[in-house]
């Protein structure tokens, strides 16, 4: 037998048919639904008279649209109309629904993994490019378009081609104060944003087996700003720690045989990977982006890079573009830049890990007096009990941060949280895209740690030496 | 999807190249979260004097009278009739969406632009390309003849006029298969739905976790 990659081996295990085309039709175990991607998905089915392939194999959870001060007051009457569908089509349908207000409602690739609805050598989708999360499982997860919702939920199935094997085998081992946030950033840095394109990434080596899973999860989660469609780590006995006893585990006789399975779903010596990168890890400092493009990022002892010293064309106006963007002037240290608000949540960073390393930095300190908003975003209701039951509510809000109900928040805008024009954030999300974080928005993404240091200081500065 | 095999159908004509998604359904009613219902903004600037919103009701909005489709004598047209380069601009699907929905089954024009066509034929719209010649004498006889209606007949690929001439049209023969029977790429997939639940059987064998109740 061939020596096969993880994904290989995911693949295989999932293919219903190969078509002579190259594409194949893969079979999906599991759908995340929630309420921007799906109902034009529902309706569709509905208008050809069609039901759901397997009931069970979907659920859904609200997110995008939800407040985050006061739950139950949705200002906007188009984010309402979404979140009212997501239910009445889940009733409809008989789907497991966590909706405003239930304690385990949150992000959806936070309670993927939270709830057991996501394991290993599953094949999960949702619609959203983010479900990548779910691979730090050794799980196959890709976000979808609405249309491969309404397919998914049809027939259980996608048709897909392939994609090329990746392996980012990073050495070593992180610093202290240096986080998963900022290797993810690095790799980013160094690959670029189109870096993984075509590619499943597998993140392997010795730094990525002394992660814990939720640092496996920020890495895979921001696999799709390398250009990669999902990210894998291999199982090992921290993953089967991880998922044993959640409510969507296998248990009993099903759990040991569950167990046996997993032990298999890594990357066999000798395997081919068509692209290989490395990296070490006690190599890499605390990253800070200052443009608009998550590739666009620096160590913290960096300094704004200057258009004029980069001979091609083509990326010159794109520095000069995002630093007339993001306000920055050339050559500043990035140590001594500004902020005006700080936001850490996200799918990336809101896990209770995050929560905790952020606290660490906060505990006994106040807010800048120049920072006018710093908020803590849990990345679902039973993240935020958690938190508070280790009393970090009261280490956030004792400094003058913001403590909030679960939800994407910040990192989208798609509810009220926003920033205004011209407004800097140190913000732990995943997208430093213009406008991303409210219309003239200034976003700079670092580690949970980073933020909050940010938040304590009124400039970034390197966690490392607070 | 429905399927299209042959269609007798009133021609509008819609003079003008292209014509863009933007035009065919503005973008504020992008916010929707429904696929039908798109036909009465079909075309919507062009069509009301007034600008049209997603929560705002149509009847009783101010109609453009200048606006072919308004005209009394294209009410209940099937057929439209358009210029080169139709459907161009964004990639949106809620283009072919509401011109199925305000009740067309078939464009005919020189030429669509590519994610549009690719749109249109996953919606059951049949986009049908005839040589610029052909088109600017169907606009002739269009205007000049009201009631005109044409044949299309997907499975001969022609169109033919009230007097009887017959023009033939190229379609892919994987689209026009779909097409004539009505199925979506889930109708294609659903093709294949004893070898989805074989897969199912002998993988609920090995992993019978993956099908737990939710
Ligand atoms: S937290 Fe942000 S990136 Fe994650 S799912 Fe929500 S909006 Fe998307």
């Amino acid at each position: 037998m061939t020596a096969r990659t993880l994904y290989d081996k995911l693949w295989d295990a999932h293919l219903v048919e190969q078509f002579d085309d190259g594409a194949a039709l893969i079979y999906i175990d599991r759908h995340i639904a929630h309420e921007v991607t799906t109902p034009q998905a529902f309706e569709g089915l509905k208008l050809a008279g069609r039901g759901l392939w397997r009931r069970a194999a979907t659920v859904a959870v609200s997110d995008h649209n939800v407040p985050t001060r006061d739950i139950h007051h949705i200002s906007d009457p188009v984010a309402k109309v979404q979140l009212e569908t997501l239910a009445r089509n889940c009733r409809e349908h008989r789907i497991t629904h966590f909706d405003i207000g239930d304690v385990r409602q949150g992000i959806v690739h936070v309670t993927g993994p939270e709830q057991g609805w996501s394991l290993p050598g599953m094949t999960i989708v949702c619609g959203d490019s983010h479900t990548a999360t779910n691979g730090a499982l050794g799980a196959l997860a890709f976000g979808i378009g609405t249309s491969e919702v309404e397919h998914v939920m049809a027939t259980q199935t996608l048709v897909l081609r392939k994609a090329r094997n990746m392996l980012i085998e990073v050495s070593g081992t992180l610093r202290p104060g240096v986080s998963a946030k900022d290797l993810i950033l690095a790799i980013i840095g160094r690959i670029g944003t189109a870096g993984a394109t075509g590619h499943t990434m597998e993140y392997a080596g010795e730094a990525i087996s002394r992660l814990s899973m939720e640092e496996r999860m920020t890495v895979c989660n921001m696999s799709i700003e390398a250009g990669g469609r999902a990210g894998l780590v291999a199982v090992d006995d921290k993953t089967i720690a991880y998922v044993e006893g959640r409510p969507g585990a296998p248990k009993g006789e099903e759990w040991t045989q569950a167990v046996a399975a997993w032990r298999e779903l890594h990357s066999d010596p000798g395997a081919h990977f068509d692209t290989v990168v490395r990296l070490d890890a006690s190599e890499i400092e605390p990253q800070v982006t200052w443009g608009t493009s998550p590739e666009m990022v620096l160590p913290i002892s960096g300094r704004v890079p200057d258009p004029a010293a980069e001979t091609d064309e083509v990326r010159r106006t794109g520095i000069a573009g995002a630093l007339k963007y993001m306000g920055l002037t050339p050559g500043t240290p990035l140590a001594e830049i500004p902020i005006d608000k700080v936001f850490i949540g996200s799918c990336t960073n809101s896990r209770i890990e995050d929560l905790r390393a952020a606290a660490a930095v906060v505990k006994g300190k106040r807010l800048a007096a120049n920072v006018t908003l710093a908020m803590v975003v849990p990345g679902s209701g039973l993240v935020k009990r958690q938190a508070e039951a280790e009393g970090l509510d009261r280490v956030f809000l004792d400094a003058g941060f913001e403590w909030r109900e679960p939800g994407c928040s910040m990192c989208l805008g798609m509810n009220p949280d926003q920033l205004l024009p011209g407004e800097r954030c140190a913000s732990t999300s995943n997208r430093n895209f213009e406008g991303r974080q409210g219309h003239g928005g200034r976003t700079h993404l670092v580690s949970p740690a980073m933020a909050a240091a940010a938040g304590i200081a009124g400039h970034f500065v390197d966690v490392q030496k607070v | 999807m429905e399927a299209f095999t042959r269609l007798t159908g009133l021609v509008a004509p819609i003079d003008r190249p292209n014509v863009d998604t933007d035009a065919i359904i503005p973008k504020q009613f992008l916010k929707s979260i429904k696929r039908s219902g798109f036909g009465p903004n079909l075309f919507d600037e062009w069509r009301y004097l007034d600008k049209g919103e997603p929560d705002k009701a149509n009847e009783g909005r101010p109609l453009n009278p200048d606006f072919i489709l308004n005209q009394p004598r294209y009410q209940g047209a099937q057929i439209l009739l358009a210029r080169d380069n139709f459907g161009c601009g964004s990639s949106r699907e809620h283009a072919p969406w509401a011109i199925y929905d305000y009740g067309f089954r078939a464009v005919i024009a020189p030429s669509f632009a590519d994610i549009f066509y690719g749109n249109s034929a996953k919606n059951g719209l049949l986009l049908v390309t005839l040589s610029a010649e052909i088109v600017e004498r169907l606009f002739n006889d269009t205007r000049a003849t009201p009631g005109y209606a044409l044949t299309i007949d997907l499975g001969a690929q022609t169109v033919t006029t009230p007097a009887g001439e017959i023009f033939q049209f190229d379609y892919a023969a994987g689209l026009k298969h779909r097409m004539l029977n009505g199925l979506d790429d889930i109708g294609m997939t659903l093709q294949k739905a004893d070898a989805i639940r074989a897969y199912e059987a002998k993988r609920k064998q090995s992993a019978p976790w993956l099908f737990a109740e939710t």
